[in-house]
This record gives C-alpha cells, structure tokens and sequence, in this order.
C-alpha cells in the first residue's frame, strides 16, 4: 500500500517549479511539518515564509504578496484556513483577485481522534460560495501532483484541500488521464454513477468494482474539481445512467452532493442521493473508523447505489 | 506644491467629497474630513504613484485600511488623473464601480478594502514582496483608531517587527472617535505609543490636520532603520465642519441640503483664511 499522503506531492511539485521560478512563494502558519512542507523551507529558504500561529494573517500577507507579483502558497491546516481565515479568503483573495493558492492539509477527518476544532467538514460549503473561489479534492497522490502543476501555472486563486494520511493509489504515475476542471472517469457504466471527490474516490472506486461482481454497471467519476464542477459530466451521468450517488468527507449543506444536486434538479431532475458527514460533531477515531461508521467505505457505497437502482432511486422514503 | 497650497487643497477635496456623499446619499464624512490631511500630505508629498506608473512594480503601494473613507481617497485619485470627474459622479449608483468602499477596479486602488483589520496584515505581504524582489518601494497603509480593536491588526503588527520591515509605513487617523463613542468608551486602545513600542515599533506623533507636521513626521518615519514605522496622527473627526467636529453621530451622516450648503460654505471660509 501507498506510504506518500497527498501533501507530500504538494511539497514535490512546488520543489522542482521553484528552482526556476523565483515567484513561488510558500507561507505556513506553524505548520511546515504537518503540512510536509519543511523539505521546501530548507531547499529554498529564501521563498519560504513563516508567520506563526496566525491563519488571518497568513492569508492576508500571501494576499499582499500576490498582489505585487508573487505567486504564493499557503498552507494551514484546512479546519483553521477555511473558516478562522475565511473573511481574508474573501475580501484580501477573492473579491481583490489575487493569485494565491490556499493548501488545506489534514482536511476532513483527518485528524479524527482531535476533535470537531480540527474537523474540516464545512471548507467546500464556506470557500465554494465566495466569488472567484475554486476548490479542488484531489483523490491520490499522482492526481494531486498534476493538481498542483496546474495550479502553479494558472494565475488566479484556488483552494486545495488533502487529507493527512497516505491513501491508496486510484491512479498509477502519469496514468491520471488529468483533464483540468474535467471529472475523470474511473469506471463506465450505464445504471448509476457514483461521485466522489477527495480521499472517497478510491471508495468509490472499490464499490464500483464490487457492484460490477453483482451485475450492476456503475460509473465512477472522480469530481476533484468541486468548483469549477464539471456540470456536463454531471448531466451525462444524469441523462445516461438514470441516478446519481455523491460521497463525499463534509458536511451535506453545500457540498460537491449539493452543488450536483443543484445541477440536476434544474436542468435534468433524476433521484439524487448524498452521502456525507451527519449535522453532528464526528466520532472521535482514525479516518478508517469514522468512515466505516458512518459508511463512507466501499460496502456503504455499494449498498446505497443498490438500494437506489432497486427501488429507483427512492431509498429515503421518509423524505 | 507646498504646504500652505496643499492645506487649501484638502479643504477643496473635502467639498468634492461632501458633494459625493451628499449626491450618491452616502458615505462617511467625519471620517472623511478627519483623515483628508494625512492622505493629502502622502498622495501630494511622498507616495511615488500616478496615473502612469500604475503597473510599474517599484511604484509605492498605498493601503486604505479605513476603507469607509473611500470619497476622500476618491476625490484624491481623481485629482491626480487616475479617472474622470465625471466617471466619479456615479459613486453608490446603481452599477457604479465607485463603490462606498475601494475596489481594485478603480485606478489606482491596490486593494479591497472595507472590513477592518486587514490593511496592516496585507502591508507586510506588500513589503515581504518588495524585499524579497529587491524593489525600493514603501507600503504606506492608513488605519483608523477604532480598528485598532480587531486581532487581525495586531498579527499584523508582530509580523511587521519580526520580519524588521522597515519599508512599512502605518499612519493611525487617531480621531478619538468610533461609529458608536469615543474609542476610550468602545474599547480603550491605551497607549497606543507604548503598545506599539513594545510590538518592536518606532513609533511617531503629530498633529493629523496640518500638512507640514505631517509632512515632517511622514519623511522622519520613511527614514526608520529596522522596523516598522507607526505614525501616530492626532486628528479631529469632521475636520473642517464644525458642527461636525469631534460628533461621533457625523461618522456616516449624510448631510440635508442646508447642512451640506453650510458645509460648503464653512470649507470655503477656512480655505480663504490659510496664509
Ligand atoms: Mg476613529
């Protein structure tokens, strides 16, 4: 099994872009460690900024620092850059359109057994709705690197949220088929999609695989781009397959789920079911043990796109 | 231009600005008035920019963190060339770029601004940027005395020392007054003097409503060696109207015709009496 997390490739891409590119800038919040970030503070002292435990401020000297020629990327952990530095998002980033790329590391669940303080389960909802604002998940390590070569040569803010741990390859190297702000397709099918983003890909994927052994022909999207999403994917599987099923690690209140929701009920209403995070402070455990809790897992999956196709896509009739 | 016909012209801006406010029914003219000095005596006396230079990167970057004086920064831009008179007469109109607080869209704005607090933070990005780029430039960055109270400043202000930015300039409208009382009765800044000192600030004070003090301190502060400057200006909230003068309830009024008749009236007055 993959032993690099996502946010390892992060560090390598901007490692091998900032020897020719004296713009990159990286910004940590007390955070170079935890984000992996320590090996580009050493190689390149000179286009690394430390500002302490500060999220605010991070964002808003990255802001600065964009707005006079810099191209930085800041990192902080994703439950404090997405919501204690979001009005710096929006005003200093967004709305002053600045180039500033926003890594959130340990998104999610990450840090399980730490508590809701450091749960990341409404970043999409907050970042996604600000003007101007992208927000990509990236699934593994090798999409995350072509992620991160995009990014490093396009010139207006995004954020970017990984997960802490190592997770299973869904991609092998330079097999990504990496299309930017296109879904890729992980697997075709005809009775249901199912679409994932973030470390719920490879789950997807896994039930996809799983639902084809029982007969059933599951597509299998891998939406890293939340926002910009890509609606025609959405509408093909919508049009094509019938039903749709999102997973995602976050909260169901304006998630990839709702903004794929959004998308099909006007233009091409077919039954939609979101699997997400309850309206509740997780359980405490490893990203393993809450996923499985609350089903987020291959089997979780599998089932619900089951249950839909049997009973056409209403399995929560009390809704 | 010197000092004397610059103090004329800032009562001149504070009319257009009164005329802004008056026609778009918005805007902040106690604050405005307040603050008019210190942008005069930077956009006419020490900040390297003009309409020519607005991509040039060794130009100097100006900060109005009190971003609700924006008529007053607006009134200034468009008397250097930076847009049209007329262009400025939508401002809070319907569709108006010249929005009741600065937006980059507008010449020669460098930042969003409006929400408090984030000036000081974005200040030290600009000037990390211009050391790390080897460009000679200055960050100037105005803030009001009432947002003094957001944290934000204050992050600012340690990384400011820590990082010895001494291409950083900060200048306090320090009025006394906010929206709802007097800044001691809201949330006492203290000494802002020693607070800022103990941050590693070098710290400055003048008078903030007369243009060859603030001239002198200005051009003290832009030789700091080190550290950050902090240029404490002691103004007078509504500067200029004295009906206005230090009336916290004048920090967003819009003026009746007859007040904004008897404004007019009173710059002028002032205006005629400089020698
Ligand atoms: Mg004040």
């Amino acid at each position: 099994m993959n032993t690099i997390p996502n946010r390892r490739a992060i560090c390598e891409t901007l490692m091998e872009k900032a020897g020719q590119d004296k713009t990159i800038v990286v910004l940590c919040s007390d955070s170079r460690g935890s984000a992996s970030l320590e090996p580009f503070a050493q190689a390149y002292p000179q286009q690394f900024v430390e500002v302490g435990i500060a999220e605010q401020d991070l964002v808003s000297i990255a802001a600065g620092m964009a707005s006079c020629g810099l191209k930085p990327f800041a990192a902080s952990p994703a439950c404090f850059l997405s919501t204690r530095s979001l009005e710096q998002i929006k005003v200093d980033v967004a709305y002053s359109q600045n180039n500033v790329k926003l890594i959130g590391i340990s998104g999610g669940i990450s840090y399980g057994p730490l508590g809701m303080t450091h749960h990341s389960t409404q970043d999409i909802a907050c970042i996604a709705s600000i003007p101007g604002m992208r927000v990509y998940l990236p699934s593994d390590r090798h999409q995350t690197k072509c992620l991160m070569e995009a990014l490093v040569a396009d010139d207006s803010p995004a954020y970017l949220r990984v997960g802490r741990n190592p997770v299973e390859d869904v991609y092998t190297s330079g097999q990504c088929n990496f299309v930017m702000d296109k879904a890729t397709v992980l697997q075709q099918g005809k009775d249901i999609t199912i679409i994932a983003c973030g470390e719920m890909v490879r789950e997807a994927q896994k039930a996809g695989e799983i639902l084809k052994q029982k007969g059933i022909s599951a597509r299998v999207l891998d939406m890293y781009c939340v926002k910009p999403i890509d609606r025609q994917a959405v509408l093909d599987a919508a049009r094509e397959t019938g039903s749709i099923l999102t997973v995602e690690e976050h909260s169901a209140f304006g998630g990839m789920g709702s903004i794929v929701s959004q998308i099909v009920s006007t233009c091409c209403p077919v039954p939609v079911v979101n699997m997400a995070l309850p309206d509740q402070p997780a359980i405490a455990g490893t990203s393993r043990q809450v996923f499985d809790y609350y089903g987020l897992n291959a089997s979780g999956i599998a089932e619900n796109a089951e249950r839909m196709i049997k009973s056409s896509g209403k399995i929560y009739p009390e809704h | 231009m010197n000092d004397t016909e610059l103090s004329r012209k800032a009562f001149l801006l504070r009319e257009q600005a009164a005329g802004l406010i008056y026609r778009g029914k918005s805007g902040h003219i106690g604050s405005d008035f307040s603050v008019m000095d210190i942008l005069v005596t930077l956009f006419y006396l020490h900040l390297n920019v003009s309409p020519a230079q607005q991509t040039d990167p060794s130009r100097d970057r100006f900060i109005l963190s009190k971003g609700h004086t924006a008529e007053a920064l607006y009134c200034i831009l468009c008397d250097k060339g930076f847009f049209p008179k007329e262009e400025l007469e939508t401002f809070c109109q319907f569709g108006s770029k010249y929005t009741g607080h600065p937006n980059k869209n507008i010449n020669g704005v460098e930042i969003n601004s409006g929400s408090l607090g984030h000036g000081l933070p974005v200040g030290v990005g600009m000037a990390l940027a211009g050391r790390m780029q080897g460009q000679p430039y200055r960050v100037y960055v105005v803030m009001g005395d009432g947002e003094l109270a957001e944290g934000s400043v204050w992050e600012g202000a340690m990384a400011a020392s820590h990082f010895k930015l001494d291409n950083l300039i900060v200048i306090i409208d320090r009025n006394r007054l906010q929206i709802s009382g007097t800044t001691e009765s809201v949330m006492n800044p203290g000494d802002l003097r020693s607070r800022f000192e103990s941050f590693g600030w070098q710290v400055w004070e003048c008078p903030g409503n007369r243009i060859d003090a603030l001239d002198q301190t200005i051009s003290e502060a832009k030789a700091s060696v080190g550290a950050p400057a902090l240029v404490i200006a002691n103004t007078i909230k509504g500067y200029g109207y004295s009906a206005a003068e230090n009336q916290a309830k004048w920090h967003h009024k819009v003026p009746s015709e007859e007040e904004y008749q008897q404004i007019l009236e009173e710059l002028k007055e002032r205006r005629a009496m400089i020698e």
